[in-house]
C-alpha cells in the first residue's frame, strides 16, 4: 500500500462521505425536532432526485433545476409532515416507525412507477476533468465535498442568527415555553421537515452522477447516514458532518486495503457498533443523566 | 376591563380541576390569587392560556380567548411565566429574551426593551451570552421575568415567582415587579403561596379553596380577614 | 377462560381443516403464516415485551434458515431434526450478541441490529464461506415427504408439521410470558431502574430475551427454509426484517395472539395489494401500513381486545 494510495481512497473516502454527511445532517434535523429517526429519509431524497433529473431533462439548465428541486423538496417535505406525520404525533414510538416504513415503500415504489426501474444517467455540474491539477480527486467529488461543506454554512447561519432559527430551536427543546411566547410549534415541525428534505435534495442530486440514478439508489447511503448520525452523536449537527466523513473514509480504507469490497459494509458497521459501545452517546453527543 | 373570567371549569383529562371560578381584573392592576397547594391557582393560569380544556368565558380587552391557542393568546398580550419558570435551558440568556420578543415586528422598540430589561435586573446583562441552565435559581427567575416583559405584553400571569428563591431575593423581585407595573403600564395576575408578600403588592386578591372563589376583596380587606390571618399569613 | 379454550379449539380445528379446503399453493402461503408467527412472536418477546427495539431478526431467521438448509444438504440430517438445532444455534448466537447489546439504548440498538441485518447476506455470500453456503447461489433442498405411508402430499404434510412446530412454539412462548420471566421482562421495558432494585437481574433477563427471542426466530427460518426449498443471501435481506418490525407493530406489541395477525398481514396483505395496483403494489402495501397505524395504534389484538372489552361492559 502505497501513501499515493492512501491518500487517493482518503479523498475518494472524503467525497462520498460529503454526501452522507448530508443526509446524516438531514437525518440530524428531523430527530432534533421530534426525537424520531425518518427511515424515509433517503427515499425522500431519491425521490427528489428524479424530480431534478426530469426538470434537466426537460431542458432547464442545472443550477436552476437545482435550486427549484431543493424549493420543490422543501414543500414536499412540509406537506409530508402535515398530512402523514401530524395525524401520529402521539402515537407509540414503534408505530412512527412503521409509518416512516411505509412512507419508504411508498415513494420507492412510486418512483419505480413513474421512472421505472431501469438505471438512469444523472449529470453532474462539475467539469469531467480534475481541477487545479489535483489528480487525486475528480472536480465532482471535489464539488460535492464543497456542496456539502456551503449546505452546512447555510444551516448553521441560519439557525444560529436568524429568529426563525432560534424559534425552531426553541420548539424543539421546550414547545410548551415556546407556545407561550407565540411560536407555532406545529408549524416549526414542518419548516423542519422542509429543510430536512431539501438537504436531503442536495445529497440525493451529489450523489446521483456517481451510484447512477434508480429507485433503490439511498438505500445503502441511508444506512451510512444513519451509522454516521450515530457516530457524531444524533443530536448533534456538526457531530453528524464529521461521522459522515468518517465513515466515508474508513468505508473506502477498509474496502481498498483491509477487507475487500464484499464485506466493507459489513465490516464498516461493526466498527461503528464498536465505536458506540465504547462510547455509547457518541463521539460527539450530549450525555444525559436522567433523574429517577 | 383588562380582563373577566366567568364560570370557569378545567379538567386534566377527567379530573375536574376548578368547578366555576369567576373574577375580573382592571387595566394595569395587580390581582394576587391565592390559596393552599392543590386549590386550583396554576391551573387558572394554564387555563387563562389554552393550555388546559376548558369550559366558562374568558374576556380580554372585551374580546372572547377561551378556546383559542396558546400562541394566538400569547401573541394577543399576556405574557405567561409558567411554574417551573419555562426557561430555554440550552440556549443563552439573550436568545431566551429574543423568544420573549419573538411575535414583535417592531425591531428597534425590541433592542430598547432589551435595554431596559437589562435596567431592571443589571444582572442579567452580564449573563447575556451564558447558558440559561447555568443561572442560578433568582437569576432564572428574573430571566423568565424579563422573559414575559419582552412581550410587550397588556397582561403578565406570573406563577409563583418567589417559589424556591431566598427571602431576601423576594422581597428585591417583588419591588421590582411593583417599578414594572407602574412604569410598563402593564397588568399583573399573579399565583403565590406567600400570601403576605402578594397581598402587599396587589391591589385586589381572590382566594381559591378546591377550584372555588370563597373569598375576594381588595387587597387590604383580605388581609383584615382573620381566617386569612390564621390560614395563610400567620398571626 | 372457558370461552378461550373454546376458541382456541375451533381456531386448530379450523387450522387442520383449512389445507384440505385450498389448493396446494394456498396451503403453502398458510404454511409461510404459521412460520412467520413463529418468527413474529419471536420477535415481540424482544421489542413488545422487552423493550428493545431490533432491526435485524432478518438475521437470525437466515441463521436458522441457513442451518437447516447445511444440516441437510452437507450432513444428511433429516428434516425434523434440523428444526430444533436451529433453534439451538440461534439461541447461542442471539444470548452472544445480546451481551454487547445490553450497552445499547433505543435508537443506538436499533442501529446496532440494522447492522447485523445488513452484514447478513454479505456474510453469507463471502466467498470464504462459499463452499457451506453455496455463495450467492444458496442452496437447494428437497421437499420432505409425508412419513409413515402417510397419504398426504408434501405441501399437505409440511403444512401439518409446522403446524405442530407452531404450537409447541406458541405453548412455550405463553408459558414464558405468562409467568415471572414474562413479567420481569415488562417490568425491565417499563421501569428499567426500579426493576433493578427489585431484585431482578436487568442484563442477564436482556440478554436471555435477546436469546430466546432469535431462538424462535431461528426455528422459524429453519420452517422457512424447509417450505420454500430454497436459501439464498439475497432473501434475507435487511427488508425482511423491516417487514417482521411491521408485523408486530400491525400485529400488536406485547400480544401474543398480535404475532398470528402480523403474520397474515405480511403474507397476504402484499398479495392484495398486487391485486389493487399490479404498477405499483408495493405503493399500496405501504398505504396499509400507515393506515393501520392510524386506525388501530395498539395493532390488531389491541383493537380486538379493546372490542371485547366494551362488548362485556355492555
Amino acid at each position: 500500500m502505497t501513501l499515493d494510495a492512501v491518500i487517493l481512497q482518503v479523498l475518494a473516502g472524503l467525497a462520498t462521505g460529503g454526501i452522507y454527511a448530508s443526509l446524516a445532517l438531514a437525518l440530524v434535523m428531523i430527530y432534533h425536532a421530534t426525537h424520531l429517526v425518518n427511515f424515509a429519509q433517503g427515499e425522500m431524497a431519491m425521490f427528489t432526485t428524479y424530480i431534478a433529473w426530469s426538470l434537466i431533462n426537460a431542458g432547464m439548465p442545472y443550477w436552476p433545476a437545482f435550486l427549484l428541486t431543493v424549493g420543490i423538496a422543501f414543500i414536499l417535505g412540509m406537506f409530508i409532515e402535515r398530512i402523514v406525520i401530524r395525524p401520529v404525533e402521539n402515537a407509540p414510538v414503534l408505530g412512527v416507525v412503521v409509518v416512516f416504513i411505509g412512507l419508504l415503500v411508498i415513494l420507492n415504489s412510486v418512483a419505480g412507477w413513474i421512472y421505472t426501474y431501469t438505471i438512469k444517467s444523472f449529470p453532474s455540474p462539475f467539469p469531467r476533468q480534475p481541477i487545479l491539477g489535483i489528480h487525486y480527486i475528480s472536480a465532482h467529488e471535489l464539488g460535492a465535498i464543497g456542496v456539502t461543506l456551503a449546505v452546512l454554512a447555510l444551516l448553521y447561519g441560519f439557525f444560529r442568527f436568524t429568529p426563525l432559527g432560534l424559534a425552531m430551536r426553541a420548539a424543539a427543546q421546550n414547545p410548551e415555553s415556546s407556545r407561550l411566547v407565540g411560536i407555532r410549534v406545529g408549524w416549526m415541525l414542518a419548516l423542519g421537515w422542509g429543510l430536512a428534505a431539501a438537504v436531503g435534495a442536495v445529497a440525493g442530486m451529489m450523489v446521483a452522477p456517481v451510484v447512477y440514478l434508480d429507485p433503490n439508489m439511498m438505500s445503502g447511503i441511508l444506512l451510512y447516514a444513519f451509522a454516521a448520525a450515530l457516530l457524531g452523536g444524533i443530536d448533534s449537527p456538526g457531530g453528524a458532518v464529521l461521522g459522515g466523513f468518517a465513515v466515508g473514509v474508513l468505508e473506502n480504507l477498509l474496502g481498498a486495503f483491509v477487507i475487500g469490497n464484499e464485506l466493507k459494509l459489513a465490516v464498516a458497521l461493526v466498527l461503528i457498533v464498536g465505536v458506540l459501545l465504547v462510547k455509547p452517546s457518541g463521539l460527539f453527543g450530549r450525555v444525559y443523566v436522567t433523574r429517577v | 376591563m383588562l380582563l373577566e373570567v366567568s364560570g370557569l371549569h378545567a379538567a386534566y383529562g377527567a379530573t375536574r380541576v376548578i368547578h366555576g371560578i369567576g373574577f375580573a381584573m382592571e387595566e394595569k392592576s395587580i390581582t394576587a390569587l391565592l390559596g393552599a397547594n392543590g386549590a386550583g391557582k396554576t391551573t387558572t393560569l394554564r387555563a387563562l392560556c389554552g393550555m388546559v380544556k376548558t369550559e366558562g368565558q374568558i374576556r380580554f380587552r372585551g374580546e372572547r380567548i377561551d378556546g383559542r391557542s396558546t400562541e394566538d393568546i400569547a401573541r394577543l398580550g399576556i405574557a405567561h411565566v409558567p411554574d417551573g419558570r419555562g426557561t430555554f435551558l440550552n440556549l443563552t440568556a439573550e436568545e431566551n429574551l429574543r423568544l420573549g420578543a419573538y411575535t414583535r415586528r417592531d425591531r428597534a422598540a425590541v433592542e430598547a426593551d432589551l435595554e431596559r430589561v437589562f435596567g431592571y435586573f443589571p444582572q442579567l446583562r452580564a449573563r447575556r451570552a451564558q447558558q440559561a441552565g447555568t443561572l442560578s435559581g433568582g437569576e432564572q427567575q428574573m430571566l423568565a421575568v424579563s422573559r414575559a416583559l419582552m412581550l410587550a405584553p397588556k397582561l403578565m400571569l406570573l406563577d409563583e415567582p418567589s417559589f424556591g428563591l431566598a427571602p431576601l431575593l423576594v422581597r428585591e423581585l417583588f419591588a421590582i415587579l411593583r417599578a414594572i407595573n407602574e412604569r410598563e403600564r402593564v397588568g399583573m395576575l399573579l399565583v403565590e403561596q406567600n400570601a403576605a408578600m402578594a397581598l402587599d403588592l396587589a391591589d385586589r386578591a381572590y382566594l381559591i379553596e378546591t377550584g372555588r372563589v370563597v373569598l375576594s376583596g381588595t387587597a387590604a380587606d383580605i388581609k383584615r380577614d382573620d381566617a386569612v390571618r390564621r390560614a395563610y399569613l400567620g398571626y | 377462560m372457558r370461552g378461550r379454550i373454546l376458541f382456541l379449539g375451533v381456531l386448530i380445528v379450523v387450522a387442520c381443516a383449512l389445507p384440505f379446503l385450498v389448493s396446494s399453493y394456498r396451503t403453502f402461503q398458510l404454511t409461510l403464516v404459521l412460520v412467520y408467527a413463529i418468527a413474529l412472536l419471536g420477535l415481540n418477546i424482544l421489542t413488545g415485551y422487552n423493550g428493545q427495539i431490533s432491526l435485524g431478526h432478518g438475521a437470525f431467521y437466515a441463521l436458522g434458515a441457513y442451518c437447516a438448509a447445511i444440516l441437510i444438504d452437507k450432513a444428511g440430517a433429516p428434516y425434523w431434526a434440523v428444526v430444533p438445532a436451529a433453534g439451538g444455534v440461534c439461541l447461542v448466537a442471539g444470548f452472544l450478541f445480546g451481551l454487547p447489546a445490553l450497552r445499547l439504548e433505543g435508537l443506538y440498538l436499533a442501529l446496532a441490529t440494522f447492522a447485523l441485518g445488513v452484514a447478513m447476506p454479505q456474510l453469507l455470500k463471502y466467498h470464504h464461506l462459499e463452499k457451506w453456503t453455496g455463495g450467492v447461489q444458496g442452496i437447494v433442498i428437497a421437499k420432505p415427504e409425508a412419513p409413515f405411508g402417510i397419504p398426504l402430499e408434501a405441501d399437505r404434510w409440511l403444512y401439518f408439521f409446522t403446524l405442530a412446530v407452531t404450537l409447541i412454539m406458541f405453548v412455550l412462548g405463553w408459558n414464558l410470558l405468562r409467568g415471572r420471566i414474562g413479567r420481569a421482562l415488562v417490568a425491565i421495558r417499563d421501569q428499567h431502574t426500579a426493576s433493578e432494585a427489585m431484585g431482578i437481574h436487568n442484563a442477564l433477563y436482556k440478554s436471555l430475551a435477546f436469546g430466546v427471542s432469535a431462538m424462535f426466530t431461528g426455528v422459524a427460518g429453519a420452517l422457512g427454509a424447509l417450505a420454500v426449498q430454497f436459501v439464498a443471501p439475497d432473501s434475507f435481506g435487511v427488508f425482511l426484517s423491516i417487514v417482521f418490525l411491521v408485523g408486530i407493530v400491525v400485529g400488536g406489541l406485547a400480544s401474543i395472539s398480535g404475532a398470528l395477525y402480523g403474520a397474515l398481514f405480511i403474507q397476504f396483505i402484499p398479495n392484495i395489494a398486487d391485486e389493487i395496483s399490479k404498477a405499483a403494489p408495493w405503493a399500496i402495501f405501504g398505504v396499509f401500513m400507515i393506515g393501520f397505524v392510524y386506525l388501530m395504534p395498539t395493532g390488531v389484538a389491541g383493537a380486538i381486545r379493546l372490542l371485547l372489552t366494551r362488548r362485556r361492559a355492555q
